[in-house]
């Protein structure tokens, strides 16, 4: 391949491009941009085939990596060194800085007797938050994109063998990704002496070990070595002693998908995007009790507000914001006062949250902190790898904890304990997700204190939740008597005549909702103390094991 | 060569962890996941320090010095933490010190000490595995178990058997065979290695139950009987019994390697065939002494004194010797007999009776 | 072993050769275990897929008996293409000239005619052995237990002085001896033709050394081997024995005769632990002790001299055997005194004074740590490798032997090749190892291993019972079928008296080492029940 044929097959790729029916695509997640939207990422989401080589290059595919080749790798490393590109799979260290430490330690020693590779590049794609699915998309819509960016990285670091690792729940990911890199062989896009510049690089793709730690990426080395996942203390850092012992760099998808654009364009125009310190765009995939889910990129520093209210089309049902998840299971619930932060890896990080791969969930004024808390602290406990005590114990503990205060059996010992548990873990846990677990509860005791000392002290839930922690109570000012509750309640318990003020027969009631979510009036309210029945229904649940 | 202070103390050296570091100088870091004869893992949280410029504690068994380092190793901040995690693994712990096998021995019960770890300010589900004697020599109760994973890295690291790892996750992770079968219906060999580099008493020995603690036996360095490597292990002894074989981890020869016969293989000392009085053909003792003797067990032996005995075999061997010449009589020596036991048979040979009609087994 | 067993660790790559080293010699399997997967390479020739065999990237799975062939066609291959070692076969050796004239024909086609390996597998094997260096060779029984055994061993000798790998840390030819102390045995002389310290009888000098010590003299004839006395016994012309902690009616071949051997002598003692199918054919049995009742030395096959330490004492009656030798000796002797030794350590004093290699060692030396002969003076370290930078002869001489077939080759009436070895659970005759709950657990009984080829023509089921025969006797085995084993071949250990192997083995004698030929019998075999 030289950039002549390259060149060729752009034209004639555009034009078949041009004159083919798109909308015959399958529909992904990825609606069409809306206002506030920046794509470089998802550029070609939708727009390509992504099964078709052709279209990729159609639009300026493999175009970098000429350009790239023609650079000296240190070329390469500054070039998006200057962009500010810092790594979107969750820590956002720099790029540029990951593959610079790469390329000294396979300086630093002897070149593999056997022939073995000298170093690897590896594209972690396992993307395992729970309802993120950034990466997703970039893989199944765009796999070229990731594969030049790759091949990028790896002339940059000098690693000749690279491997990309793949959620085991992407099958439609893994059936493009094996469609297009044979594709890119055959063209001399992988493989040896690639566009004649005397670099070999080649990619292999690897399945996912269905395991939301094994995206770490030590234990993510230790997956594709055959073994159980399971993170291991730093240093000796990857980029020194990773992939069987050799330097390795691992970047997410999203990361290396934003490199081939800024080899193409530059680094000025990559490092225009963004605030001072976070470069670029960002992906996230918005979900919760907003108008609008979905996935949408984004310029860096862009407020919370912008997202939800701009893009996201605001709260559903016209309910009261209460505070916005990032980050994922080991990111922080930020309450109303963060609105107007931007978003960017240091100010997250200073609010108590993280970037994490860019899930954002939204919750309103019906979502128990203390339930939300519990919720991300079950998935994190059951992902625990259980190496270390403080977090296969510690999480443990947690979660019996606030198990316990979503019951109504929490104590203020309990509170104490928490605190107590979550400053330890977070500094003696050995990895990101034992030292991160702790967020979640860290954000939301600190923000909604109140909360929780409700579980405890009244018993009660104020968001109306925890099963046999309230009651229903129809306030007499507000009910109009349009009579819609009592059409509503399964056990007919709701009484009064029309136009007049209707009432609950308290201890036959089930505390269902149904009625609470019917009212138009908001006339219907949370009030402290189960009804005798949902006390006992809420004693018959049995212990979930955490 | 990196110039370092640990604790404020200058120190020299040509690297290595912080840990290793650490211990050549005198500074004691305590661990339970660390074991000499093992790669470094990092997993239990025991050894965490302070190193200047790290943003959180980092474990001393897995950190390599630098130029210039700083670390500290007992700060209020160190023993927070250490202590944190010992009551975490006492939260889930049975306190079983009674009756434990490994009381004494204990590498968890001695931290808890240490560290004056009485109760766990956590209440909440514990383990509760059954001790799981189904296989031959290793009793496994996994509810003592920390995951420390030292047995795993022995059945890999010295073994290359991988016969046990980890399985599940959370809070249910466990040390186990692929299947969680018993360790006979994996490719467990029964080295018995695991039990050797285990901290607590979750994997112990079962022929060992209850035979003594670790102060009420009595240590004896000897050689392996069984193969020509020629493995060093302690016996146990207790009440002129031995009750159990650890390994010699200073041993330039198995380095506390065993295999299944040298660790488990000395029941035989103790079993009630052992020949424990000298037997004489029932005719030869009646053709000597005229009398019919005590019987013994076996059939056509009566039991002999020494005296009557060793006289029968010096005469045996030299009315053979009279008859038709020294080269009539011939002795086996032993290879499962000691040097100076062989050195003695054949100077009998040779110099007691004049001939050299000695062999042994050795080509067996 | 030439070499020491910490050097396996910086070998870079192993011949394994006649040697099931994770189950005769576990924690030496686990040291190659341990050093492969570190990166070193691995050949294993082996009739028996063993479980090195499935680390090795070569295997050769060679007919029993063809182990000559075999080595001198990697030599063969090795000299052709001019893979050795050039600098230390002209400095170290002689005889290279013959050696390549005597290979010459041992073609990798010759030789996977008679060993039924392909020609291209010895390709492979040879140049893998060349191309590592240091290369370590590990043999065992399986390669002394012929008739040409000692060919074999001369054999290996050659592939390893043509590759420079003696003298060097991480080579070495490296016998791993199968009892705890054969090697402290032959060290001590208890071999018919050598005194202690592997001097001859036949020479004056050595012996008017000994005489000198022992203040008598000694007989010049070399004495009889064990399946020499056996057939002495059986001609009527040995009258007496002498048997000390063995138990011949298990482990020595064709047990018929050795049975009607020991029923013939005037007289039999038999010193042991246990009351052993031997002790039962004896007119005095002594009870001996254990190895955990008295003070002494072992020394292992890397030639380390090692401490046993008294624990406890011997149940019952029972006595320290060197002391019940002594007290027999004593009454033997003329010179009664000369038998009153205080301990172990003063007999070890004695023998390391006529003894060269044992001149420096001593009990009180060995309290703090064994030492590996030769060790000549007190203050010697040992050696931990032999022959560094010269052969205790001078120059290395290469000795090529030729292939002679077994003994006794499979033919109409007796179709398979039995050949014999051990297992990991028990030892020997297993009467320390039958005695151990736990080892019966793990391994109950005897099973004959067999190829599922050979089962199927035979109507052989896994557990069904056979009858396995030889012209010399027959025994009775449960069967379990496996490819581990080559077609054309059985396996058996000697475990289990009950199922007494060497009522069907050989005992044809490798005309030098006098090693009986355990490892091929032609045998049939039929089904006798489910
Ligand atoms: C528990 C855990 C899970 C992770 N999962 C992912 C993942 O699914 N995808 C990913 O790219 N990074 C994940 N990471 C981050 C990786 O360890 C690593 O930092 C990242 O792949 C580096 O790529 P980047 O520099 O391009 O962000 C995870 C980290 C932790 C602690
Ligand atoms: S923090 Fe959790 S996931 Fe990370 S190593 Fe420890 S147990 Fe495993
Ligand atoms: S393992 Fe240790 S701490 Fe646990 S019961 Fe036994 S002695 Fe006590
Ligand atoms: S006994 Fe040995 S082989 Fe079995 S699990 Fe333990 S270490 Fe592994
Ligand atoms: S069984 Fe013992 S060695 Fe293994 S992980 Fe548990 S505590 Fe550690
Ligand atoms: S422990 Fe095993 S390998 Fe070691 S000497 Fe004893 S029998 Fe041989
Ligand atoms: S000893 Fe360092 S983490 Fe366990």
């Amino acid at each position: 391949m030289t950039r002549e044929e390259l060149e060729r097959i752009r034209a004639e790729a555009k034009q078949a491009l041009e004159a083919r029916d798109m909308t015959t695509l399958p529909e992904g997640e990825l609606k069409p941009p809306r206002p506030g939207e920046v794509r470089v990422v998802l550029r070609n989401c939708g727009q390509i085939d992504p099964t078709r080589i052709e279209d990729y290059i159609a639009r300026d595919g493999y175009f970098a990596l000429a350009k790239a080749l023609g650079m000296s790798p240190e070329q390469v490393i500054d070039e998006v060194k200057r962009s500010g590109l810092r790594g979107r799979g969750g820590a956002g260290f720099p790029a540029a800085q990951k593959w610079l430490f790469a390329r000294q330690a396979v300086a630093a020693r002897p070149a593999p007797a056997d022939g073995s590779p000298p170093a690897y590049l590896i594209c972690n794609g396992d993307e395992g938050d729970p309802g993120a699915f950034m990466d997703r998309a970039v893989l199944e819509g765009d796999p070229h994109s990731v594969l030049e960016g790759m091949t990028i990285a790896a002339y940059a670091m000098g690693a000749t063998q690279g491997y990309l690792y793949v959620r085991a729940e992407y099958p439609v990911a893994v059936d493009h990704l094996q469609k297009a890199i044979p594709q890119a062989r055959k063209l001399g896009l992988l493989g040896k002496d690639i566009f004649g510049a005397g670099f070999d690089f080649d990619v292999d793709i690897r399945i996912g070990a269905g395991a939301f730690v094994c995206g770490e990426e030590t234990a993510l080395i230790d997956s594709i070595e055959g073994r159980r996942g399971e993170p291991r203390p730093r240093p000796p850092f990857p980029a020194v002693s990773g992939l069987w012992g050799k330097p390795t760099s691992v970047n997410n998808v999203e990361t290396l998908a934003n490199v081939p654009q800024i080899i193409l364009k530059g680094a000025e125009w990559f490092a225009a995007m963004g605030t001072e310190k976070s470069k670029g765009t960002k992906t996230f995939a918005i979900a919760g009790k907003v108008k609008n889910t979905g996935l949408i990129e984004v310029p860096m520093g862009i407020t919370m507000r912008e997202i939800i209210y701009d893009i996201g089309g605001g709260i559903l049902d016209k309910k009261k914001f209460k505070a916005a998840q990032t980050g994922g299971p080991l990111g922080g619930c930020l309450p109303e006062q963060y609105l107007d932060t931007p978003i960017d890896f240091e100010s997250l990080a200073a609010a108590g949250s993280l970037m994490g791969s860019g899930g954002l969930i939204v919750l309103d004024e019906n979502d128990c902190m203390v339930d939300v808390a519990r919720f991300f602290m079950d998935f994190t406990q059951d992902e625990s790898c259980g190496k270390c005590p403080p977090c296969s114990l510690g999480t443990k503990r947690l979660l019996e904890i606030l198990t316990r205060m979503t019951r109504a059996e929490g104590t203020p010992e309990d509170l104490l304990t928490l605190e107590y548990l979550t400053q330890n873990i977070a500094t003696t846990a050995l990895c990101a997700l034992g030292q991160g677990s702790v967020n979640p509860v860290v954000t939301t005791l600190r923000h909604f204190r109140d909360e929780y000392e409700a579980h405890i002290r009244d018993k009660f839930c104020p968001a109306g939740v925890c099963k046999g922690m309230f009651h229903y109570e129809i306030l007499a000012e507000c009910c109009t008597g349009c009579g819609v509750c009592r059409k509503k309640c399964p056990e007919g318990v709701i009484r009064g005549e029309k136009k007049a003020p209707h009432e609950i027969d308290q201890p036959n009631c089930i505390v269902c909702g149904d009625c609470y979510k019917a009212c138009k009036f908001a006339a219907i309210a949370i009030r402290p103390g189960p009804t005798e029945k949902s006390r006992r229904a809420a004693h018959k649940t049995e212990t979930p094991q955490g | 060569m990196a110039q370092l202070t640990i604790n404020g103390k200058k120190i020299q050296t040509p690297g290595g962890t912080i840990l290793a570091v650490a211990r050549e100088h005198g500074i004691r870091i305590p661990t339970l996941c660390h074991h000499p004869a093992l790669g470094p893992k990092g997993a239990c949280r025991l050894c965490l320090v302070e190193v200047k410029g790290s943003r959180v504690l980092q474990p001393a068994c897995t950190f390599p010095v630098s130029e210039g380092m700083e670390v500290q190793t007992d700060t209020p901040k160190i023993r927070t933490a250490r202590k944190f995690v010992l009551e975490l693994l006492l939260s889930d712990h049975p306190q079983d010190c009674m009756t434990c096998e490994m009381c004494g021995a204990c590498e968890l019960q001695d931290l808890m000490y240490e560290y004056g770890v009485k109760e766990t300010p956590f209440r909440g589900e514990r383990h509760a595995y059954p001790a799981d004697d189904r296989d031959p020599f290793i009793l496994r109760d996994m509810e003592k178990c920390i995951r420390c994973r030292r047995c795993i890295r022995a059945c890999d690291e010295l073994q290359s058997v991988n016969a046990i790892s980890m399985i599940n996750r959370g809070f249910r992770a466990k040390v186990a065979t692929s299947f969680d079968t018993p360790l006979q219906e994996s490719n467990c060999v029964f080295c018995g290695q695991c039990i050797s580099v285990c901290p607590t008493g979750a994997l112990t020995e079962i022929d060992s139950r209850g035979a003594g603690r670790t102060w009420q036996t009595q240590k004896v360095t000897t050689t392996c009987p069984y193969c020509g490597v020629g493995c060093n292990f302690d016996l146990h002894v207790r009440d002129g019994k031995v009750v159990k074989v650890t390994s010699r981890w200073d041993s330039p020869v198995n380095r506390g390697v065993l295999c299944v016969k040298g660790r488990f293989g000395w029941q035989f000392l103790h079993s009630p065939d052992r020949l424990t009085v000298p037997l004489m053909k029932a005719e030869l003792w009646k053709k000597r002494t005229g009398t019919d003797g005590t019987p013994s067990p076996y059939a056509g032996f009566v039991e002999a004194d020494w005296e009557a005995a060793l006289d029968a075999v010096s005469d045996g061997l030299a009315a053979a010797k009279a008859q038709a010449g020294p080269d009539a009589v011939a002795v086996l020596a032993s290879a499962k007999c000691t040097n100076e036991e062989n050195y003695l048979i054949q100077k009998l040979a040779r110099r007691e009776i004049g001939t050299n009609n000695v062999d042994h087994c050795a080509r067996l | 072993m030439t070499n020491s067993i910490a050097d396996l660790a910086k070998a870079e790559a192993f011949f394994v050769i006649g040697s099931n080293t994770t189950e005769q010699h576990p924690v030496i399997g686990a040291a190659v275990k341990r050093a492969v997967r570190a990166g070193a390479g691995l050949i294993v020739a082996d009739p028996r897929r063993i479980e090195l065999a499935r680390m090795a990237s070569v295997h050769l799975r060679q007919r029993p008996g063809s182990d000559i062939a075999l080595i001198n066609a990697l030599c063969n291959v090795i000299i052709a293409e001019d893979l050795y070692d050039t600098a230390f076969v002209a400095e170290r050796t002689e005889g290279f000239e013959q050696l390549k004239a005597a290979v010459e024909k041992y073609t990798p086609a010759f030789a996977a005619e008679i060993t039924g390996v392909p020609a291209e597998e010895i390709r492979k094997a040879a140049r893998r052995y060349a191309a590592a260096r240091p290369a370590a060779i590990l043999y065992s029984m399986g390669i002394t237990q012929h008739a040409s055994g000692n060919a074999a061993v001369m054999a290996i000798a050659n592939l390893a002085m043509l590759c420079g790998n003696l003298g060097v840390e991480g080579g070495g030819v490296n016998p791993l001896r199968g009892q705890n102390n054969v090697q402290g045995s032959c060290d001590m002389g208890a071999l018919p033709d050598v005194l202690p310290g592997y001097q001859k009888v036949a020479d004056p000098a050595a012996r008017a050394k000994v005489e000198k010590a022992w203040g008598a003299s000694i007989s010049d004839r070399p004495g009889l081997t064990v399946v020499e006395m056996m057939n002495a016994a059986h001609a009527g012309d040995l009258k007496a024995m002498y048997i000390l902690g063995e138990n011949p009616l298990v482990t020595d071949p064709d047990l018929r005769h050795v049975q009607e051997a020991l029923e013939k002598l005037d007289f039999l003692a038999v010193q042991d632990i246990f009351f052993t199918e031997t002790a039962a054919l004896a007119d005095v049995v002594l009870p001996g002790a254990a190895f955990a009742e008295k003070d002494g030395t072992f020394t292992n096959t890397e030639r380390r001299v090692q401490l046993v330490r008294k624990a406890i004492d011997p149940p019952g009656k029972a006595r320290p055997d060197w002391q019940i030798i002594a007290a027999i000796a004593r009454r033997l002797s003329a010179d009664k005194a000369l038998w009153d030794y205080p301990s172990p350590a003063a007999i070890l004093a004695e023998a390391a004074a006529i003894t060269p290699q044992y001149a420096g060692i001593s009990h009180s030396r060995l309290e703090r740590g064994g030492l590996q002969w030769p060790c000549p003076s007190p203050d010697h370290p040992g050696t931990r490798i032999l022959h560094v930078g010269k052969f205790s002869r001078g120059l290395g001489k290469f000795s090529a032997g030729a292939y002679i077939p077994p003994a006794e080759e499979p033919d109409a009436e007796y179709p398979l090749i039995l050949t014999t070895g051990r297992r990991l659970q028990h030892y020997h005759s297993g009467s320390m190892t039958h005695r151990v709950a736990g080892l019966n657990r793990l391994l109950a009984e005897e099973r004959m291993e067999i190829n599922p080829d050979d089962a199927d023509a035979l109507g052989l089921a896994d557990g069904d019972t056979a009858l396995i025969a030889s012209r010399r006797g027959r025994v009775q085995a449960r069967v379990q079928r496996t490819d581990r084993i080559k077609p054309g071949v059985v396996f058996m250990t000697f475990h289990f008296p009950e199922t007494a192997v060497n009522l069907l083995t050989v005992s044809a004698l490798d005309p030098v080492a006098k090693i009986p030929e355990f490892k091929v019998a032609a045998v049939k075999v039929t089904r006798l029940a489910p």
